[in-house]
């Protein structure tokens, strides 16, 4: 079925490169998935609607701020920013998800480095 | 908790929302024409990455959405348009689950009244009641007091009798009814007095010594408008002087649940109360209504119970005369011990349980309604599913709609029984008595009705979930639903045929009842109620003793003879048919040496009547005399008997006259007439011995007088209460046709046909929705079929044929069956219902008719629909 999402990846994961997009600069959803396919090295392919309920949930939880604006290629976009505890939740979630993937890498592959 | 301006904010949410998706899917759409593609490829594309976009925009809304409760109201709103939509459906199904789920709730509610719940009292669960035997009464005082002395199993123990009493506040004398109690009644029950104080143990010092009366709540809040000040205000009880010491608390209703006394009185003051007194000291007559036994903690009823009856087996040696065998047993206090518990509670659990038929052949029926709405509703379903929602949520949205219904129905249902329940409570089946049954609804009553409400729902609910789950969305868009009408026999077929039968038999019964009804208005009684009036008097508690009892009763006699248009005038001590009952009185063959009560002949019915009393109750006399004035306490003792105590204990009809026979206490007494058998106690009850005294040689002091006459009744009995007044101004009086009185008497027939009737129009409805159900099933799963047959010519008759064939097959079986088994049924109604009898082509005729108009009514709307199928239209559609 068409329902399988990203969340799936693990949860949490797509909330954190969406904060961690916007952590480098303010972007509107479309951007968003641009970027995360582009810095994964299309990697990481996302259905682009899976987006949106993760955004709506980082909004409720005032993790980012949205406003409507005017994009540099003159679109009407909504713009997300992100707030000062959607830095201090990503930074959180960082530290965590470090300490959770080498220790994942530890037991599966002890040489390997995870990258490759 | 930032919901609630969450809720406000919404609609600014959710279009925001979609306006950043659509633009999203534009700028793809550009990037991708960009990129080389068509408009339409590029279109297509976009959208393909983008995912499905409602199930996307639904999963974002969630996010803000107090999740689980606003999709389920959602739900509640779609499915309220749905049955908007269709409303016969609607109200087909509310009204069947209001009728089965308010019958479930008012048996509930008197079961839950007179059984599940402990009685008003504290410490109910210690309270028992001592039965000897199986009778009404069964113990008498002195039985009582050495009881009281000698166990030791209780802590106390109390008995009250139920008595009648004129009661004379001053101005407006009346009729009370009063429990005569032992004065420590009110301790054993361990009642407060609501105002005032209670009499007690301490306050007996011998007979007649404690004249005081406390005030039911009820009687002091209508006869004495709540006024605090009553007590230790003087009233006299049969002329007596009485002291009112207090009023019981609202709600107390002493040990018997369906009885209401208005007044309390000592029971060693019944001399005054009835004028008899040999009553306390004779140990052979029971006339105690009830004994109560409050259990000492640690006792068992069994322990109990043994130590009863070895005081009983003292009784026996000491008293063996007077004792009779009977053990004693214990009982639960409410319904009069054994004697009404047992057969209440078998009744009501029949009851309980055939409502709960109901409501399950309800469920089901409504089952198949639900699964036709979703057969024709399949094309939406396969639409939903195809368009992305998930399974669960369709069948969530189902069973929305179907506990929706359910609730409207358990609602309506409720409120319905809560209606009749209350007027249960306050009616009073006897106007004469106190008699009524209290089952005020309570808390449990609304739950158990809100619990099967929810449980039928799902029930019904679940009925098409198997359809739902195996449908092929993509089969049944592309064709339509296919799948074959099954010609088996299924369990729906069968449990429809039973609702049927079922139907059928209530329909039988209930026509069998009204028309035995009919019959026994018109039957032989003995008597003629046409054209007569009777007047209730009681010269006892209008205080009149000894002598004057008599004189008084000759003087009401003469005078209502002189009244202008009156034939004849008698009077009789209890009429025959006047519930509860008849006096009864031993009698011994003349040949008879020892008195035991294993001996008697038999106890026939007996009345103590005027010379006058055949000519003015129509009674016709076949041999002999009727008695005169001078069968008077110095002539020899005569009696006028009836054919069946000729035939059964004067071994002969036609030699009757001269015969004697005994009464219990060796009186021999010389039969002088003989007149027609009729019905004393109740219409159904087999031929009857009945004896008849005469007035001055057995002296009682109820009167009914019988007045006979052709006059205009309102008329008369206005001349005949001034008369009456102008004897005795004060004296309490009820006058009515006999006809009228005669409601009491023919109340188990009338119970009996009301009821079936109710029951009737259930099983109608039922077999109604279920056949509705059925017919609109079959018609909707084969509605391509009948337009086929319809495009090749099918003519109507056929075309009915082939969608409703099946319905009228099993209506036709049904019927059958059950009017067959509803003609065995009515030989048990002929216990209950005078002259009913199934062997009557009216009742046959009727039920046929019935059950045809039923299955017209139910198979009309399907029918019609059969019939307006339009093969151009519904073969397009494929």
């Amino acid at each position: 079925m068409t329902n399988s999402s990203p969340r799936d990846l693990f949860p949490g994961a797509l909330e954190m490169m969406i904060l961690e997009s916007l952590r480098r600069q303010p972007a509107h959803g479309y951007a968003l998935v641009q970027q995360i396919q582009q810095r994964s090295n299309n990697l990481l392919q996302v259905e682009e609607g899976s987006l949106y309920p993760a955004l709506q949930r980082l909004l409720k939880a005032k993790l980012v701020k949205a406003s409507w604006g005017v994009s540099s290629t003159n679109r009407r976009v909504r713009t997300y920013q992100i707030t000062a505890s959607g830095l201090h939740h990503l930074e959180q979630q960082i530290s965590s998800f470090e300490r959770m993937f080498a220790g994942i890498t530890l037991v599966l592959n002890p040489g390997n480095s995870p990258a490759s | 908790m930032n919901w609630i301006p969450g809720i406000f904010r919404r609609g600014k949410l959710y279009s925001d929302l979609a306006e950043e998706m659509r633009l999203h899917i534009e700028e793809r759409v550009e990037q991708l024409k960009s990129e080389g593609l068509s408009a339409e490829e590029a279109q297509r594309q976009a959208r393909i990455r983008f995912g499905n976009r409602t199930v996307v925009e639904e999963r974002s809304r969630e996010v803000w959405q107090w999740p689980t409760l606003e999709s389920v109201w959602a739900d509640v709103r779609f499915a309220l348009r749905g049955l908007r939509k269709s409303p016969g459906f609607t109200i087909a199904a509310v009204l069947t689950l209001a009728l089965a789920i308010g019958a479930n709730a008012v048996v509930f509610g008197v079961l839950n009244a007179l059984i599940l719940r402990p009685l008003n009292v504290p410490q109910a669960v210690s309270l028992f009641v001592i039965q000897h035997g199986s009778g009404v009464g069964s113990h008498s005082y002195p039985d009582y007091l050495d009881l009281r002395q000698r166990n030791r199993s209780f802590d106390d123990v109390a008995v009250f009798a139920i008595s009648q009493s004129g009661l004379d506040t001053g101005n407006d004398p009346s009729n009370v009814w009063e429990y005569e109690t032992s004065g420590n009644y009110f301790d054993v029950l361990r009642i407060q007095p609501y105002i005032g104080r209670f009499f007690h143990a301490s306050d007996e010092h011998g007979p007649n010594s404690a004249p005081y009366v406390v005030l039911s709540y009820a009687y002091w809040h209508t006869h004495f408008q709540d006024d605090r000040t009553v007590v230790g205000r003087a009233v006299k009880l049969n002329r007596h002087p009485f002291t009112i010491l207090g009023v019981a608390p609202s709600g107390f209703q002493g040990t018997v649940l369906f009885f209401a006394s208005d007044v309390f009185v000592p029971i060693v003051n019944h001399e005054q109360l009835s004028g008899d007194k040999t009553m306390l000291d004779a140990r052979r007559t029971r006339w105690i209504f009830e004994m109560v036994g409050r259990l000492k903690p640690g006792v068992t009823p069994a322990q109990a119970t043994a130590d009863l009856n070895s005081v009983n087996s003292y009784l026996k040696k000491s008293y063996p005369k007077d004792e009779s065998n009977d053990p004693y047993t214990l009982a639960r206090p409410g319904l009069h011990g054994d004697y009404l518990n047992g057969p209440t509670r078998a009744f009501l659990t029949g009851l309980m349980l055939l409502s709960g038929l109901i409501l399950l052949a309800a469920c089901a029926n409504l089952g198949s309604l639900f699964a036709a709405r979703a057969a024709d509703r399949s094309r939406e379903v396969a639409l939903r599913l195809a368009l992305g929602s998930s399974r669960n949520r369709i069948l969530r949205q189902l069973f929305t709609e179907s506990v929706l219904l359910s609730l409207a129905g358990g609602v309506a249902g409720l409120v319905a029984s809560i209606l009749l329940l209350r007027r249960l409570s306050v009616w009073q089946p006897f106007p004469r008595f106190p008699l009524h049954v209290p089952v005020s609804p309570d808390a449990n009553v609304y739950l158990v009705a809100l619990v099967l409400a929810l449980a039928s729902g799902v029930l019904f609910g679940i009925v098409p979930v198997r359809q739902i789950l195996r449908a092929n969305p993509y089969e049944i868009v592309k064709a339509g639903s296919t799948s074959a009408f099954g010609r088996r026999i299924t369990v729906r077929d069968a449990l429809l045929v039973v609702q049927i039968a079922i139907c059928a038999v209530l329909v039988t019964s209930s026509m069998v009842a009204v028309r035995g009804l009919m019959r026994s208005m018109q039957s032989n009684l003995g008597f003629e109620p046409r054209n007569s009036m009777l007047v209730d008097t009681d010269l006892t508690t209008a205080g009149y003793t000894g002598e004057r009892v008599p004189a008084m009763q000759r003087r009401m006699i003469d005078a209502m003879q002189a009244i202008p248009g009156v034939d004849s005038v008698g009077s009789v001590n209890y009429p025959p048919l006047e519930p509860p009952g008849t006096w009864q009185g031993t009698v011994y063959a003349d040949t008879t040496t020892d008195l035991s009560p294993t001996n008697a002949a038999a106890d026939p019915n007996m009345f103590n009547i005027s010379p006058d009393y055949f000519r003015a109750s129509g009674t016709s006399l076949l041999a002999g005399r009727a008695f005169t004035w001078h069968d008077d306490a110095n002539a020899p003792r005569v009696a006028v008997v009836n054919r069946e105590f000729a035939s059964k204990i004067l071994g002969s009809v036609p030699d009757a006259i001269g015969r004697y026979f005994k009464l219990r206490d060796g009186t021999r007494v010389q039969v002088v007439g003989l007149v027609e058998d009729g019905k004393y106690a109740n219409l159904t009850e087999s031929q009857k011995p009945a004896m008849f005294f005469p007035l001055l040689q057995s002296p009682a002091s109820w009167t009914w007088l019988v007045v006979r006459s052709s006059r205009d009744p309102q008329e008369l009995a206005a001349a005949m209460r001034s008369v009456l007044r102008d004897i005795d101004p004060v004296m309490v009086l009820e006058i009515r046709p006999w006809n009228t009185e005669l409601g009491g008497a023919l109340f188990p027939s009338r119970m009996a046909t009301v009821s079936l009737g109710v029951l009737g129009m259930m099983g109608a409805m039922l077999s109604i929705t279920g056949i509705f159900g059925m017919a609109a099933y079959s018609v909707s799963k084969r509605l391509r079929e009948l337009g086929i047959r319809v495009a090749l010519g099918a003519r109507r008759g056929e075309l009915l044929q082939a969608a409703l064939g099946r319905a009228f097959r099993l209506l036709a079986i049904g019927s059958t069956a059950g009017l067959l088994l509803g003609i065995l049924a009515s030989r048990v109604l002929a216990h209950i219902v005078y002259q009913a009898t199934p062997r009557d082509p009216l009742v046959l005729a009727g039920v046929v008719m019935a059950m045809a108009l039923l299955g017209l009514v139910a198979t009309w709307i399907p029918a019609r629909r059969a019939l307006s199928v339009n093969p151009m239209v519904l073969l397009r559609e494929e």
